[in-house]
């Protein structure tokens, strides 16, 4: 069900009323409900305290768009970054819970204003002495806050052991993204940026590698401190070690599926400002039968379905699991054009 | 990633790739960066300069010209050509000779290393025995008599560079052959000249440093004569009929000696001390010249008086009783004479004197009263100033071409008429197939007009700004005043000035509307003119307004320089491109991007500020659009006197490397041989290299956020008629992108020409983009509803262009140091992108689109987007679909200047500075190519003095006369166009025309 109403931004009142507006018009004044909002990232985050109900309505623009759902059905996992961008619908996500019962989920703790700042990630593909984080500077204020230098390894080759230049963390910025995740130190071997091998490539092009991807940096390295390592069962600790060091980066190709999503899924959206108006995200260009050609069109594809905005399609699949989903517009003060007042019931 | 999920190679389109792409460094323009050695040889009439990286270039006629390049990167000190033949030796600073010839190879000429040798002494003997100092080429061209340090002449053999030991001239053997006492071992130290006689090939003249001068007969192993000079001797030279020879010498004075029959010590017949009687520098070298007339010309090198003139770089001409002392601009490495190489004639009559300095090429006619210069046609000095910007228009129009012509030459009036006398080898290179002008602006507020449609880059006329500002310097300060005393008689001569007044002059943008002759021109004051060909002299009023950039944002403070003073009341220009209109942006921040819309009448011009348009037919600012950021203190104070000051250092800290490195090499002196030489580098580099390890290099990882500095730079401004509100009607629309990620798209209301004058040019935002990865926008670009990019403004009018295609949805694309992306219009959304850095590593420096036509078919041709990254590759990138055609690697990467100073034309070649003098062209496609391609033949021999080898002369000459032909019929164009440009009624009758047309 949606329900579509004003709201005054400016003073947008308590977390305690909304809750209270949201049952008035939904008509379910005794039901508990989890309430949640799509942010400017696109990612699903919930509602439940007065700072981040007082966050959610000063990121509308003009529109925020609200997810309600039965407490009881309620599915956790839904929030997060890129809840609303990773599974190709947000929308089959809160209302079809379902779809993820194949893992039985664990739930820790209820979210509340928190996102996550790194992962580690492609365990089960990489050796056991590299590391794959990936660091999600989107939307976060803190620093990536690390630094980087040449250096040289140690590798194992057909002509036995060889010294090569090597990039390596440097230094790490206190209080950074970086420091904070635990997942990186000094001294650890850079290997890859986003699935590029940085091998052969200068400190300056790693450097700018890393900028470009900053938004969404995946850094494989070889972390100087190899007593952590995840020991997986799969392996049988027999050959371990050096057959493991022996394994370069480029042996494992097979981890692009997963770097792939990960790459597009980090894709910034530039921003538009038409007639001094609004900024908004710059949607995708819908692909014409006229511009099919090639890769660009491949990637076209993928993205068209992840650009934050919801195809309109997504609208006929409300009616599962007994969610209600609506959009209520902020009006900034001095635009009337888009004001009404009341409950518009869009169906 | 996108690696992988590229489709397989289409081989339709690799074939055509193919025929579209290919790239070639072709030719070195202007002039060879630190020159260090100098030859000529009269019989080709090709010049040699070596340069201190070992490379080695012949000059002969326009357009003809050889590259060579030592293996060893060492300077090359010594050039000769043996006589009568394509062939030259080479003495490097390791003590090397290489033999090159000039051989013909599918149809042209190409100069190849033959031979190189190294002479090696007796065991244990020191290295200054073998130490070369003298290289006599033997009229016979059968051996080489290579003076040395310890007095020994050896021998060898060409082209086998084999040592006859039983020739060599030992200091002994000399010593023996003279009675004089007063002649010890120490006086055959060191050879300091070896000069064939004229007329006896079998008599040479060896000149010892302390003065010892011997005649040795080199049949019967003894000397002739013997002459004892009271100072240390530099150089030698012979009268041509062979009865007298000149000697110069270390105090600045030079001895003429007379040989006689009779074998006694000659006293000489006149020593002189031209610059006396103070005490005098060392004059280096010397001819002495004949003429009909009877009276000789003296030239030499050096000489002038050690206290008060001791700085100055000068070639004396003594000729009767006219003297001057040519001053040059910096060090003068040689020079040689151009006279006639007939050996029956029976005087020299010399015609030019042609003078190497570091840094210009000079050669002044002495055929023409008051010794003129003559304009070189090639080597020019880019540097005459330093280069601050370049801009390439392609394809002009000849009208615009000879009207920049007429008002160039009405500048070069000072120089000689007289033909390039070095005119060897014929030029057989297909005529450029555009007339293509390379505009260059300078530190000293000029700009300079080169003709680049062909190999020869020559100086087609020369813009100055500075008239209209009020500077310190005098502008009647004329470089060829002469000098404050009478004597000596000094004349500067060469255009080498690298010394700028005010560095607020400097030129920073150029923009040049080919079809309508306005030019725009911006500088590091914030001053940007606009302009007008004008055929005739004028004095008027330049216009002038300020745009306030800052707006009403308060409280900031320029520490940066002052913007320039301006001139009241009318200022005279002479013809040429003449301004009407000065825009001075406040602050007088450095002008980092200009456009100019022709048609449109506007131009806009950005900073580190913001934005303005000016409309230049009403004299009015349509609009300033400030884009600091507000936390962007830096660009407040002047930002960019900070980053040449870092720029500065770390360019002192790197000479200072190179000339550590230098030093130690000169510091071992002769001595040493090549191995040894190569060790001792080798352990130095590698010192360097591990004190450079040492240094901790980091990199700090930070993603870019809209409070970074220099964000609001405008980098890239461009004027496009597209639809940027609706789908229905398109206007004029002016784009800027900024230095943090930012576009700004102004929709423009440009009257309509009847009521262009009433009423005023109106401005109104459309739109913002902001990329969220916020790297500098270096391009943004307009593809019409054929996905072509817009036609330039003008194009159309001219028929030079199909009009484009208002049907079809136009496309934005914006180019960022990072990515390219294509977006919709009017409504903007993404439609392609290509993350150059997010999987390369590398940034977008220079781009420009460039037009390919296939050389298979002359129908096919497509447009491309040439791209140069801060790694010095080019890549080539399809429109409008963004994938990487092809990539070459082009300059390296630590080349920052290089390839900061790319330029890239509309036909798929390029420009950039190898040298602050020194433009090295490329081409990257198989169509446009334009490179040097000549042949040098045996010229015909009219002399019957040269017995020997005879018969293979003749053979040679007999091959060679078609080509001569062609070379005459060449020679007689070139002078009737030479003749065409310097005769005034011509040029009247060209403007006369020109006029009629307007």
């Amino acid at each position: 069900e949606f329900r579509r109403f004003s709201l005054e931004r400016s003073k947008p009142g308590k977390f305690e009323e909304f809750y209270g507006l949201l049952q008035h018009v939904h008509k379910i004044p005794n039901v508990d409900v989890l309430v949640g909002y799509t942010d400017i990232h696109g990612d699903l985050l919930p509602i439940n305290n007065d700072d981040n109900y007082h966050k959610a309505v000063s990121t509308a623009n003009p529109l925020l768009r609200i997810f309600i759902q039965r407490k009881e059905d309620a599915d956790y996992s839904a929030f997060g970054t890129d809840t609303m961008t990773r599974k190709k619908n947000v929308l089959s996500n809160v209302l079809r819970p379902d779809n993820h019962k194949k893992k039985p989920h664990i739930v820790i703790s209820m979210p509340q204003d928190f996102r996550p700042v790194s992962s580690i990630i492609d365990v089960d593909i990489l050796p056991e002495t590299h590391r794959r984080v990936r660091l999600y500077k989107y939307g976060t204020d803190k620093p990536l806050g690390f630094y980087i230098r040449d250096g040289s390894s140690v590798r194992v080759t057909p002509h036995g052991l060889e010294k090569v230049p090597g990039i390596f963390i440097s230094r790490l910025v206190p209080g950074g993204l970086a420091q904070s995740t635990g997942l990186l130190a000094v001294n650890d071997e850079v290997l890859e940026v986003n699935g590029i091998e940085v091998s052969g490539k200068s400190l300056d092009q790693v450097t700018d590698m890393m900028i470009a991807n900053s938004r969404n940096l995946i850094i494989t390295v070889r972390p100087a401190n190899q007593r952590n390592n995840v020991v997986r069962n799969s392996r049988t600790s027999g050959s371990s070690g050096q057959s493991t060091e022996s394994s370069l980066p480029s042996s494992t190709p097979n981890i692009l599926g997963n770097l792939l999503q990960g790459e597009e899924e980090s894709d910034e959206e530039d921003i538009i400002i038409e007639d001094s108006g609004e900024p908004q995200q710059i949607p995708k260009a819908a692909p014409t039968s006229e511009s099919i050609e090639s890769l660009s069109q491949i990637e076209l594809l993928h993205e068209s379905t992840q650009n934050g905005f919801l195809p309109s399609s997504e609208m006929n699949l409300s009616h599962s699991a007994g969610s209600i989903n609506m959009e209520y517009e902020a009006p900034e003060p001095g635009r009337k054009s888009l004001e009404e007042d009341g409950t518009i019931i869009t169906l | 990633m996108r690696r992988f999920l590229r489709p397989g190679h289409d081989p339709v389109r690799e074939r055509l790739k193919r025929d579209l792409f290919q790239f070639n460094k072709t030719v070195e323009h202007g002039f060879p960066h630190q020159p260090s050695a100098l030859g000529y040889s009269p019989f080709l009439r090709l010049m040699a300069i070596g340069t201190r990286s070992g490379a080695i270039k012949l000059y002969g006629a326009p357009g003809v010209e050889f590259m060579g390049l030592h293996e060893e990167n060492n300077t090359v000190m010594q050039i000769h050509f043996i006589p009568d033949q394509c062939q030259l030796v080479t003495l490097l600073d390791d003590n090397s000779l290489h033999l090159w010839s000039l051989k013909q190879h599918g149809g042209a000429s190409e100069l190849r290393e033959e031979h190189h040798f190294t002479l090696k002494g007796p065991p244990g003997s020191p290295p200054s025995a073998t130490q070369i100092t003298a290289v006599l080429p033997h009229s016979s061209r059968e051996v080489l008599y290579l003076g040395t340090e310890s007095g020994n002449i050896f021998v060898v053999e060409l082209p086998s560079f084999q040592v006859l030991e039983d020739r060599t001239i030992t200091p002994e053997a000399v010593l023996q052959r003279i009675p004089e006492d007063n002649c010890n071992r120490r006086s055959c130290e060191l050879v300091e000249a070896l000069r064939e006689h004229p007329k006896n090939p079998d008599q040479i003249l060896i000149g010892y440093s302390r003065a010892l001068i011997v005649l040795w007969d080199l049949q019967n192993n003894k000397a002739i004569h013997h002459f004892l000079g009271s100072q240390q001797l530099e150089n030698l030279y012979w009268q041509r009929d062979g009865s007298k020879f000149i000697s110069c010498h270390y105090d600045g004075s030079y001895a003429q000696w007379p040989v006689s029959s009779d074998n006694r010590q000659s006293e000489p017949l006149e020593n002189t001390v031209p610059y006396g009687p103070f005490p005098c520098k060392a004059i280096s070298k010397i001819y002495w010249q004949t003429t009909k007339n009877g009276l000789p010309y003296i030239i030499f090198q050096g000489g002038m008086p050690r206290a008060s003139y001791g700085d100055r770089h000068s070639i004396s001409v003594i000729h009767g009783s006219q003297q001057t002392a040519f001053d040059f601009t910096s060090r003068v490495i040689d020079f040689f004479i151009i006279f006639s190489s007939d050996p029956a004639a029976e005087f020299d009559d010399p015609s030019a004197l042609v003078v190497l300095a570091e840094e210009e090429l000079v050669v002044i006619d002495l055929k023409s009263a008051g010794w003129p210069a003559v304009q070189p046609p090639y080597l020019a000095s880019l540097h005459c100033s330093a280069i601050t910007c370049s801009h390439h228009v392609s394809n002009i129009p000849l009208k615009l071409w000879e009207r920049i012509i007429s008002a160039g030459s009405k500048q070069n009036i000072h120089y000689s008429s007289m033909p390039w006398p070095i005119d060897g080898g014929t030029n057989i290179a297909p005529d450029p197939p555009q007339r293509d002008l390379l505009l260059t602006g300078h530190e000293d507020g000029t700009v300079r007009f080169w003709d680049a449609s062909g190999v020869c880059l020559h100086l087609l006329y020369k813009l100055s700004t500075v008239r209209v500002f009020l500077t310190d310097a005098d502008p009647n300060d004329n470089m060829n005043t002469v000098g404050e005393d009478e004597w000596p008689p000094l004349r500067k001569v060469g255009t080498f000035d690298p010394y700028s007044d005010d560095p607020r002059l400097g030129i920073q943008k150029i923009y040049l509307c080919k079809y309508s002759g306005y030019l725009a021109v911006a500088g590091t004051a914030g001053q940007v003119l606009v302009m007008e060909l004008n055929d005739e002299d004028a004095e008027h009023v330049v216009d002038h307004a300020e745009a306030d950039l800052l707006q009403d944002q308060e409280g900031y403070r320029w520490k940066g320089h002052e913007k320039l003073k301006t001139r009241d009341g009318p200022v005279r220009f002479e013809a040429g491109f003449q301004p009407f209109v000065l825009v001075q942006c406040q602050p007088p921040a450095v002008v980092t991007s200009l456009a100019l819309h022709s048609e449109w009448k506007l131009v806009a011009f950005g900073t580190s500020h913001g934005f303005g348009l000016f409309d230049h037919q009403q004299k009015r600012l349509v609009f300033v659009k400030c884009t600091l950021h507000p936390s962007d203190q830096l660009a407040l104070e002047g930002p960019l006197s900070r980053v040449k000051s870092l720029k500065k250092s770390l360019r002192q800290s790197f000479r200072r490397i190179r000339r550590s490195r230098v030093s130690s090499r000169k510091r071992r002196g002769g001595g040493g041989n090549a191995s040894e030489v190569q060790e001792a580098n080798a352990k130095f580099d590698q010192d360097a290299l591990q004190e450079m390890e040492l240094a901790p290099v980091q990199r700090k990882i930070e993603a870019r956020s809209a409070e970074d500095s220099f964000t609001g730079f405008v980098r890239t401004l461009y004027f496009a008629d597209t639809f940027l509100r609706d789908s229905s009607r398109h206007c004029p629309s002016l784009w800027a992108g900024t230095n943090g990620g930012t576009v700004y798209a102004f929709c423009l209301r440009v009257p309509p020409a009847e009521r262009r004058m009433d009423e005023p040019v109106r401005a109104e935002q459309a739109k913002e983009i902001q990329l969220m990865h916020r790297a500098p926008v270096v391009g943004i670009l307009v593809l019409d509803g054929r996905s072509t990019p817009l036609p330039e403004p003008l194009e159309v009018a001219h028929d030079l262009s199909k009009s484009p295609d208002m049907q079809g949805s136009h496309q934005l694309l914006v180019v960022s140091e990072e990515q390219f992306k294509v977006f919709t219009l009017p409504k903007v959304s993404s439609k392609l992108k290509l993350k150059l850095t997010a999987l390369e590593g590398c940034r977008v420096r220079k781009v420009t689109v460039a037009n390919f036509g296939s050389c298979k078919t002359d129908d096919y041709s497509e447009n491309d987007l040439a791209v140069l990254t801060n790694l010095g590759d080019i890549q080539i990138i399809s429109l409008p679909f963004l994938k990487l055609q092809i990539r070459y690697p082009c300059i390296r990467k630590e080349d920052v200047s290089g390839i900061a100073s790319c330029v890239f034309t509309k036909y798929g070649q390029g420009f950039y500075l190898i040298s602050p003098s020194e433009f090295e062209r490329f081409s990257l496609s198989t169509k446009w190519l334009v490179e040097p391609r000549c042949i040098v033949d045996m010229p015909e021999m009219t002399s019957n003095n040269h017995v020997h080898n005879k018969s293979g002369t003749e053979n040679a000459a007999r091959k060679s006369s078609p080509g001569d032909c062609g070379e005459d019929e060449r020679k007689s164009g070139r002078l009737m166009e030479h003749a065409l440009l310097n005769d005034e009624k011509v040029l009247k009758e060209i403007q006369s025309t020109l006029e009629g047309g307007r």
